[in-house]
């Protein structure tokens, strides 16, 4: 059992928690997620860690209320206890394991899309912590989905936002946004690191493929266990199949399969939609128009 | 004449029943039965049923005790070696271990040893389990990376030893196999799985849940900054292989793991449970081991057409002659050399049907079955919605790439010294399916053993 230490809502829907979880806190590292589990009948969800305190012990996850399990997760209030919260797993992201020196000289941006802000932020925070200084672009639908906005800001070069109605920020998508700033506002970048909805990391792909910067994406495929048993989370990339658990969750987006990835986690789409029909959920970020 | 008897029949729930609910095949035997049968036993001198079996139980001697109604005693005699005789004698080989060997069988039927010894275990559980030996603390500590039969077995020694013992459990289940592997219909889950594990904790070994050795915390870490003595890795086969194939990520094509670990480790066919499964209304299961058997029944239990294809021919199929039987029973198709080439979809990327070839017996290949060969010309299509890979699985290879030298082989096995279960590395031990690939539950606490009697004297010796 891990216990819930503070709980926040951000955004509407949108939680974000600290769960007590030392052994996880003291081996995380940017890019890995967590198995999340509530109930004794609960399944286990895959989400991004926010954010890791090794001292205090603790791990943050943000989560948006959309099926079944992620309303439970969000029902649960401070003092409360998930059943499971199981990680760090995947791979940690690439530049961790760079030359400082070299990672220093690179010029990197980040595109983070709804709740992608929240595993782009222990990225960010990290290269801080390592004197690179990385721009950050941060999409909502409106000013009011935007989140961590602040605690971004603190550790990115330069912050964009972006917001579909314009309310805050840049009027447009991200896309519209990287292309702006390159074509516009002279900024020149070697690598692109994206984390958002798989529809909009699919359109990123293909924007920084016309400029040719080097891309990573973070994939949020199905998953059971998380470990590499399963290959529920099984995506193409460069033709080849590779687990998004172990193999990932990061890879070059260039190379990623899209259309199959998207495909593939509508697998359980139906049968969601039934356990949901009770539900009185109404979509915010756009799903289902 | 004991052996005058004939093997006293087990009970089992109606095939036409069963195939639409999740409990329970076999009844196992009543007292009544079981101390006929045990009866039976002809208790030799020279027992070849003790040889055969992987953890050594004293077979005639717990048998002795059933049929003078001794059970508790029998459960004794057992727990000294197994602390899972309900597991064991539900899942065990016997017909190539213990029952193989019996004296009995040469002319006749040999003495139900499995069905005797899950009779025991079952005993045992329902009168508050079984009082089991142990040395006083010895002050020294052993981590077990996994808490399926090899760490189990391995830690239930070593804790009877005096030794302070934590077995790490990556999902948030404790039994490994046991628990996301084995359906529910061969083996429950809460009602003798958890008990046996009791059994375990009853030693005084720990459990910590959730906990990925190789993520959480490393081997290193374990022996560095924990003070483990010895570490022994139990982590089982639990990669799945796929066939490579075209058509293979359709929507719909999952492998066995995935399928048995959402229906067996998540509960997902009892409504009640968050966790979804997906069925469809012909599932077509490629693969011919139990994996495959427990697949194919699993998804007969769901509302499914279901149907077996297997490339060899019946007489080669790995699966135990009583799963084919059982499945058989319940109405499973099994189409016998029958080699899928190619998944085919539909415009929306979900499994419409399975492309296959016929294929022939040729010569036996280096394991002695004849292998098959592709009858020329003979593409056909078998029509289904979902597809389960069922070809087997290989270690995880977590534990190697964050532990400096220790050695995998190139199939992804630990090696490991098969009398000890010492790995490349002073002070690590391994043992079971990440040694050996997927096997059975009894090898693996046979490991398990040998390898608990070689971290004692490891650790002795240090």
């Amino acid at each position: 059992m891990f216990k819930i230490l503070e709980k926040q809502e951000i955004a509407p829907n949108i939680y974000k928690m600290a769960i007590e979880a030392p052994r996880v806190a003291r081996s995380a590292q940017p890019g890995q997620f967590v198995i999340v589990r509530v109930g004794d009948k609960g399944e286990r969800v895959p989400l991004t860690i926010s954010d890791y305190d090794k001292e205090r012990g603790s791990v943050t996850i943000v989560t948006q209320t959309i099926g079944v399990s992620t309303k439970k997760i969000c029902a649960l209030n401070e003092g409360e206890y998930l059943h499971a919260f199981a990680g760090p797993l995947g791979l940690p992201s690439e530049f961790i394991k760079e030359d400082i020196e070299e990672l220093r000289k690179k010029r990197i941006l980040f595109v983070a899309g709804g709740v992608g802000a929240a595993p782009v932020y222990p990225q960010v925070k990290w290269l801080h912590e390592n004197g690179v200084e990385a721009d950050v672009i941060v999409g909502a639908k409106s000013g009011e989905m935007l989140i961590m906005e602040d605690e971004l800001r603190a550790v990115a070069g330069n912050l964009y936002i972006a917001t579909d109605d314009g309310s805050v920020g840049f009027h447009g998508l991200v896309t519209n946004l990287i292309a702006d700033l390159i074509e516009n506002q002279g900024k020149v970048y070697d690598e692109v690191i994206a984390i958002g909805p798989m529809i909009m990391m699919k359109f990123v792909t293909l924007t920084t493929k016309k400029y040719n910067i080097k891309t990573i994406v973070s994939l949020n495929t199905l998953m059971v266990d998380g470990t590499g048993m399963c290959g529920a989370c099984r995506v193409t990339v460069g033709g080849k199949t590779l687990f998004a658990c172990v193999d990932g969750p990061e890879f070059d987006g260039h190379l990623v399969d899209f259309d199959e990835a998207m495909r593939r986690q509508g697998m359980y789409k139906s049968l969601e939609a039934r356990a949901n029909e009770h539900a009185d959920h109404t979509c915010k970020i756009g799903l289902g128009k | 004449m004991a052996n005058k008897i004939p093997r006293v029949p087990v009970r089992e729930q109606d095939a036409k029943v069963r195939a639409t609910n999740f409990e329970e095949v076999c009844y196992g035997y009543n007292i009544e039965e079981a101390q006929l049968e045990a009866s039976r036993c002809l208790t030799c001198k020279n027992p070849k049923c003790v040889d055969m079996c992987p953890v050594s139980i004293d077979i005639p001697s717990f048998i002795d005790e059933v049929a003078k109604g001794n059970f508790a005693e029998a459960a004794s005699i057992i727990a000294r070696d197994s602390s899972l005789p309900s597991v064991c004698g539900r899942v065990c080989p016997q017909e190539v271990q213990c029952e193989g060997a019996c004296i009995l069988g040469i002319k006749k039927e040999p003495v139900a040893i499995g069905k005797l010894e899950r009779f025991v275990g079952d005993w045992s559980i329902e009168n508050g389990g079984v009082k089991c030996e142990k040395a006083p603390d010895n002050g020294y500590k052993v981590a077990i990376v996994g808490s399926g039969p090899a760490g189990l077995a391995c830690a239930s020694d070593l804790a009877k030893l005096g030794y302070g013992v934590k077995i790490f459990e990556a999902l948030h289940k404790v039994g490994g196999v046991l628990e996301y592997g084995i359906p529910e219909f061969r083996l429950p889950k809460d009602k003798i799985v958890a008990k046996e594990v009791e059994n375990v904790k009853r030693l005084g070994v720990e459990i910590e849940t959730d906990t990925i050795v190789g993520r959480t915390v490393t081997i290193d870490e374990l022996i560095d900054d924990e003070g483990y003595g010895a570490v022994f890795v139990g982590s089982g086969a639990g990669l799945p292989k796929f066939m490579g194939i075209n058509g293979e990520n359709y929507n719909g094509v999952v492998s066995a793991n995935e399928f048995l670990t959402r229906a067996n480790l998540m509960k997902a066919y009892d409504d009640e449970y968050d966790t979804p499964i997906y069925v469809g209304n012909r599932v077509v299961v490629i693969g011919g081991g139990n994996v495959a058997m427990d697949a194919v029944r699993t998804a007969k239990r769901l509302g499914a057409d279901a149907h077996i294809v297997y490339r060899r021919s019946e007489a080669e199929l790995p699966a135990r002659v009583e799963e084919v039987h059982h499945a058989k029973e319940e109405g499973i198709n099994f189409q016998m050399l029958t080699n899928p080439i190619e998944v085919i979809g539909d415009e929306k990327g979900w499994v419409k049907s399975i492309k296959c070839v016929q294929m022939e017996l040729g010569e036996p290949d280096a394991s002695g079955r004849r292998s098959p060969v592709v009858v020329a010309g003979s593409e056909f299509e078998i029509e289904c919605d979902v597809v389960i890979m069922a070809l087997g699985t290989s270690p995880n290879p977590l534990i190697v790439s964050t532990t400096e030298g220790l050695d995998a082989n190139r199939w992804g096995c630990l090696v490991a010294n098969e009398e000890t279960g010492a790995t490349t590395r002073p002070g690590i031990f391994a043992g079971g399916d990440v040694v050996t690939g997927a096997a059975t539950v009894i090898l693996a606490m046979g490991a398990g053993r040998k390898a608990a009697k070689a971290i004692d004297e490891y650790i002795r010796n240090k």
